[in-house]
């Protein structure tokens, strides 16, 4: 069974594709530094929160709102990719669907990892946060990442045309972010907007990225840590599924 | 066990709601033959290939490759099987090269010898030169070329080549049929192709299939087909079109002579034999334009009109996929 190597395979394509996509890269990392220095620096001249300046409280809101927006247009880009590409070929091969799951998964984690650790150093070169920060941010990051891209390739696989995707932007991508507690702390919410952060995986993410960076949390690293990975295989169950019912 | 039948279909149809894209149709493939669709644009071609490789699921019907069911044996019809699509779908980030090693990867070709095959396809389809520039560097025909050599790579039983000419100018479209033949002849490969050209099913095809609106209207040799409408059309010149005329009505194998603008238009069976004897019996023809019956025919006569080889792609996701630009 040549399994892992058409693993392999899909993955060595999305990551060599990622590399020769230069504006794709530049996109990712030049926005969120947009929201760091437009947002965070203007509202941080006034406003401390948790005993630190705005713009270092949500520099971890912004890495994840990259993980976020990296994961969710990686994954839509597969409606794309299905009628138009790479992913054609790739589905007639003789390799089960779980093998291109799991390939376009890593893939998707590579690109946004590699993302995010531009950020991340980005971050620190500013004085947000301190290098040894990494060691626990850079995992953190990375099964935030798994979670959502699978989420992502979900959407992808289960929308037959893009007409779907400002719906995905305006329902799940944005709510994800706001709700997330990327940009405020979410320990005293009213209990309705409570319930929604409760119930959103990024919060968890945002959570554990922030301990990462900050020391700080809600929820504790453990409990992130555990909903992040349930939410993932129950994502990478569903994933795998729609992989399989997906037509081109 | 080697199958009889490299393809065996039997009353396949796929619905895209109140569309009958796919119409019952049931047909055979016998091994190492070249077997054409042919039908316009939007009779079905690509819904058919799709559903052969397990792209897409009939709505009703069954459809066996290289022995095995087309649904239920996914994974086994398509180690047995190589894809052309009518879209070009190499990775145009990639080189020519990166591309076919992709595919050995996703093929699980062994590494040993791996190499070689490649350098070997690529020296068939003539992209030596080329194979280290990124695919959005090359030509239409180029790129047409690199994805029949990945489709013949790992060495399918079976290659399906969905349009594999669409877009192309004449002079490369006979080129990538070259490329085929050379292809069909070393490889001894059982192929079937889908294309709107007659001429190229006309040429290139053991057998045909013609297809209109999803379903079969004809099946059988070109050259059967082409027979089977009665012969070829001969048109005759002459100062007594009338007395012409009448002769070759008194002729057993004259077939529904007709007088047209002075030129007197007469069908022929078995040209090659009935015509000199038919020129034997008349007297005072000045000119005679032999034309030559064609798959239009066949097409014109089952459904009252021509293929038009120049209308526009019928999908949606066709129309936007060839004005797709670079990336
Ligand atoms: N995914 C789809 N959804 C709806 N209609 C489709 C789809 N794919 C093809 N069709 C329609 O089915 C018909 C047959 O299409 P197709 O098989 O692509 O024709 P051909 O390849 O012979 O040009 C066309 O009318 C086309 O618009
Ligand atoms: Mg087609």
């Amino acid at each position: 069974m040549h399994y892992l190597e058409a693993v392999y395979a899909v993955w060595l394509r999305e990551i060599t594709v990622f590399f020769r996509e230069k504006e794709r890269v530049i996109s990712a990392i030049v926005t969120p530094l947009l929201w760091i220095f437009a947002f965070g620096g203007g509202l941080g001249a006034s406003v401390e929160l948790q005993g630190v300046n705005y713009q270092t409280f949500i520099f971890p809101g912004v890495v994840s709102m990259a993980v976020l927006f990296g994961s969710i247009f990686y994954g839509l880009y597969i409606i794309w990719d299905r009628k138009l590409d790479f992913l054609k070929l790739v589905l007639v091969a003789p390799i089960p669907r779980s093998a291109v799951f799991m390939g376009k998964m890593l893939g998707g984690m590579s690109d946004v990892l590699l993302q995010v650790v531009a950020l991340m150093v980005i971050g620190i070169a500013f004085g947000m946060a301190g290098m040894d920060s990494l060691v626990l941010a850079v995992p953190a990051a990375l099964l935030l990442s798994m979670c959502i891209v699978s989420l992502g390739l979900i959407m992808g696989a289960s929308m037959s045309s893009p007409d779907g995707f400002n719906l995905v932007m305006s329902f799940v991508m944005w709510p994800m972010f706001l709700f997330s507690g990327a940009l405020f702390p979410v320990e005293n919410l009213p209990s309705y907007l409570g319930f929604i952060v409760a119930i959103n995986p990024l919060t968890y993410g945002v959570d554990l990225i922030r301990f990462a960076f900050l020391g700080t949390t809600a929820f504790g690293p453990v409990l992130d840590v555990a909903v992040l990975l349930g939410i993932s295989l129950a994502f990478i169950f569903i994933g795998t599924k729609s992989f399989e019912r997906m037509q081109v | 066990m080697v199958p009889v039948s490299a393809i065996s279909i039997k009353k396949l149809s796929k619905h895209f709601g109140k569309l009958r894209a796919v119409d019952g149709i049931s047909l055979e493939v016998k091994e190492g033959e070249v077997f054409a669709l042919l039908g316009p644009n939007g009779a079905g071609k690509t819904t058919t290939i799709s559903m052969l490789c397990g792209l897409l699921r009939p709505t009703s019907g069954k459809a066996s490759v290289a022995g095995y069911d087309a649904e239920t044996e996914p994974l086994k019809v398509r180690k047995s099987i190589g894809v052309v699509f009518q879209q070009p779908s190499s990775d145009d980030l990639l080189s020519g090269r990166e591309n076919l090693e992709m595919h050995a990867l996703l093929y699980g070709m062994p590494g040993e010898g791996r190499k070689e095959r490649i350098d070997s396809m690529l020296r068939l389809v003539g992209l030596t030169d080329r194979q280290k520039s990124r695919v959005k560097e090359y030509s239409g025909g180029m790129r047409k070329r690199l994805e029949i050599a990945r489709g013949i790579l790992h060495k399918p039983l079976i290659l399906f080549l969905d349009e594999p000419t669409v877009g192309l100018d004449p002079q490369t479209r006979s080129h990538i049929w070259e490329y085929i033949r050379k292809m069909s002849q070393v490889e001894k490969t059982t192929i079937v192709f889908t294309t709107h050209y007659l001429e190229e099913a006309e040429k290139y095809a053991d057998r045909v299939a013609i297809i209109d609106h999803g379903r079969m209207i004809a099946l059988g040799k070109p050259s059967d087909l082409v027979r089977k409408l009665g012969g070829d059309i001969m048109l005759l010149k002459s100062k007594e079109p009338a007395l012409i005329a009448s002769e070759l009505r008194k002729m057993p194998f004259a077939r529904s002579v007709k007088i047209k603008e002075g030129i007197v238009s007469v069908t022929v069976p078995d040209s090659q034999k009935n015509l000199p004897k038919m020129l034997r019996l008349l007297d005072g023809v000045d000119s005679i334009e032999m034309h030559p019956a064609t798959l239009n025919d066949v097409f014109i006569k089952y459904t009252g009109r021509a293929i038009r080889e120049d209308s526009a792609e019928g999908s949606y996701w066709e129309r936007i996929m060839n004005s797709k630009g670079d990336r």
